[in-house]
């Protein structure tokens, strides 16, 4: 890199700084510190020599700018010597332009009250509009339900296409393995006690009661919660939700309502994959592991798990999906005019609707369990 | 001449920020009206309350002799139906093709049997200029120029009275753009629009439009046809239309 040097001559009343070589942001911190240490209180006079200096950049012009000024403060008579007219110019630009008179403000200091009300208030601004987007979405469902050209069934149908045929073989995967999983574990406990055939009991309940309806939720939440916040934020980034608007389309009825219902009229038949792949899952290890066969299996299974178990899950399926699709549409609609807030909004949408259908989840359990079923 | 807009007294204030501060304009039928200033001052804001896309807070906004103020939804519906809006960046429908995204709505809204909505669409794709052979490409095939000139035959679809137009021309080359300008001025004579539109673009604004209204510090500055505009004394005007006038 060019490098640049600083000389100091000091006299009894004159102090002389000379630059050479090329002063520019890379070399003019070493510089700053020589000025800073030097004492010249006691001096008359400085001389700023740039004759030996090839390049001054605009940086470099404010720091000699500011020892100008700081010198001229302490009533010292300041000079600068160069023939140079490129150099002089830059020098002029910069007092002219400089115009910092005090410091930018870079970001406004809050306190922690303020900053916790802030946050509050901004969630509960959040919690309205979600309030607000509900409400919208009933009274489109109400027009809807008014007559039955309204349903958009070609949109319904390619939705039920993308998000849940589509889903099926990463469904089937996960609670296959789940199911191995689960068996696998139970079974090593099962075989101490010799209580292998309590196997179906339990991979019967839990795998119909909870885990499929579960393990489908988050699947779907990650692949299509996800997908409809970020499809409807770059329309809306787009402006094609504003175009939508201009032409009287309603958004809610065209976007909207055929995802929320396609996801709702497909999970019920994803959890019933979800239970058949679990339990066959299951049915392997036990096969192989604890020596049970698939016809004592089934017939075991016949036997104790009701079918009531079976209409539980099931029957969680289209809550599950209305969260799950309301929650991803909703985020997509808070996309903000930036590229940023489609990533923000998309994380947002899987970890909320994750968490909001656990919480369903746990609701209905109770539910269930008090209800006696 | 008849009125199709009328703005009184209009108010916009977005969190703290107040943007328009009592606007009042108003707009003739068939003519080319622009929406100018310098950025931030509101114009497009202005043009998204027209059209219904954003709440303004006091005043009010006619438009087609309905008012924009508690205006109910099958008034808005119909209201939507008369006027054709062109965005920024044409804002076409990404998952349809172009001759999909032109006939959208008038599947949605007519009953025409599907060979007469193909010859719909064959002619407003003809009227903008572009080439019937792009009809199957998807927006995302296609130039800026083209998206521009196959939304505004989307917006053209169902024969509006009226177009609001949002910076037709930015993005555009210069040579492109005269050709949406001189497109512009020609659909004005064979359809007899009505056409509202924001624009920077000085050559663009003195080749297109009638009348004026440019917005300054919330108000509006000068509302008028350009010929007396160096009457006007704001700051803005006197540097945006300073030197084309020398």
């Amino acid at each position: 890199m060019d490098s640049s040097t600083l000389k100091l001559t000091q006299t009894e009343s004159t102090l002389t700084l000379d630059f050479s070589g090329e002063l520019t942001l890379f070399t003019i911190t070493n510089h700053q510190e020589t000025v800073k240490s030097t004492s010249f209180l006691d001096k008359s006079k400085v001389e700023i020599n740039l004759e030996k200096l090839t390049y001054l950049d605009t940086a470099a012009a404010i720091f000699l700018d500011n020892i100008y000024n700081s010198f001229s403060k302490h009533s010292i008579e300041v000079s600068f010597i160069t023939s140079n007219q490129d150099i002089l110019d830059t020098l002029e630009l910069v007092k002219s332009k400089k115009g910092m008179h005090e410091p930018i403000r870079h970001k406004k200091e809050i306190t922690l009250i303020e900053s916790i009300g802030k946050y509050a208030y901004k969630h509960f601004l959040g919690f309205l509009a979600f309030m607000s987007f509900l409400g919208e979405l009933f009274a489109t469902k109400m027009h809807y339900l008014k007559s039955f050209k309204n349903f958009r069934f070609k949109e319904i149908a390619f939705e039920i296409n993308e998000s849940g045929i589509k889903a099926i073989g990463i469904i089937s995967l996960t609670s296959f393995l789940i199911g191995l999983v689960i068996a696998y574990q139970s079974a090593f406990q099962l075989k101490i006690y010799g209580a292998n055939i309590f196997i179906v009991d339990m991979l019967g309940i839990s795998i119909l009661r909870e885990l499929a309806p579960l393990i489908t939720a988050i699947v779907i939440a990650g692949r299509s919660g996800s997908a409809f916040t970020a499809q409807i934020g770059a329309m809306k980034i787009t402006e094609e939700l504003d175009a939508m608007r201009t032409m009287g389309f309603s958004p809610h009825k065209f976007l909207v309502l055929p995802r929320i219902l396609a996801l709702m009229i497909i999970m019920p038949i994803l959890i019933l994959i979800a239970d058949i792949m679990g339990i066959l899952g299951g049915m392997v290890v036990a096969n192989l592991d604890l020596k049970i066969t698939t016809e004592l299996f089934l017939d075991r299974f016949n036997e104790v798990v009701a079918a009531k178990h079976f209409f539980v899950g099931i029957v969680k399926g289209p809550f599950f999906a209305f969260l799950i699709a309301t929650i991803g549409i909703y985020r997509g609609l808070m996309v903000k005019n930036d590229t940023q807030s489609i990533g923000f909004n998309t994380t947002k949408s899987v970890v909320e609707s994750i968490f909001a259908v656990i919480i369903c989840d746990a609701i209905f359990s109770i539910m269930f369990t008090n209800l006696g079923i | 001449m008849k009125q199709i807009i009328k703005v009184s007294n209009v108010k916009t204030i977005f969190d703290e920020k107040v943007v328009h501060d009592g606007l009042n304009l108003s707009i003739n039928e068939g003519e080319i009206y622009g929406l100018l200033g310098p950025s931030g001052c509101g114009k497009t804001t202005l043009l998204r309350e027209m059209v219904m896309l954003q709440k303004f807070h006091d005043g009010n906004i006619d438009i087609l002799g309905h008012s924009l103020r508690n205006i109910n939804h099958n008034d808005a519906q119909t209201l939507r139906k008369e006027w054709g809006v062109l965005f920024q960046a044409g804002a076409l429908f990404s998952s349809l093709t172009i001759a999909e995204n032109i006939s959208l709505p008038l599947i949605e809204y007519t009953n025409l049997s599907k060979k007469m909505i193909d010859e719909i669409v064959a002619f407003k794709i003809n009227i903008v200029g572009l080439n019937v052979n792009d009809a199957h490409l998807y927006p995302s095939q296609i130039s800026g120029g083209m998206k521009k000139k196959a939304g505004l035959a989307r917006a053209l679809a169902m024969d509006p009275k009226l177009l609001f137009l949002d910076e037709p021309t930015s993005g555009l080359d210069p040579i492109s753009a005269r050709d949406f300008d001189s497109l512009i001025l020609e659909l004005r004579s064979l359809l007899g629009l009505s056409i509202v539109m924001v624009s920077h673009d000085l050559q663009s604004i003195y080749d297109t439009l009638d009348r004026v209204a440019i917005i300054d510090n919330k108000k509006i500055a000068y509302e008028g046809t350009l010929d007396n505009i160096s009457e006007s004394n704001s700051p803005f005007i006197k540097t945006f239309f300073g030197k084309y006038n020398e």
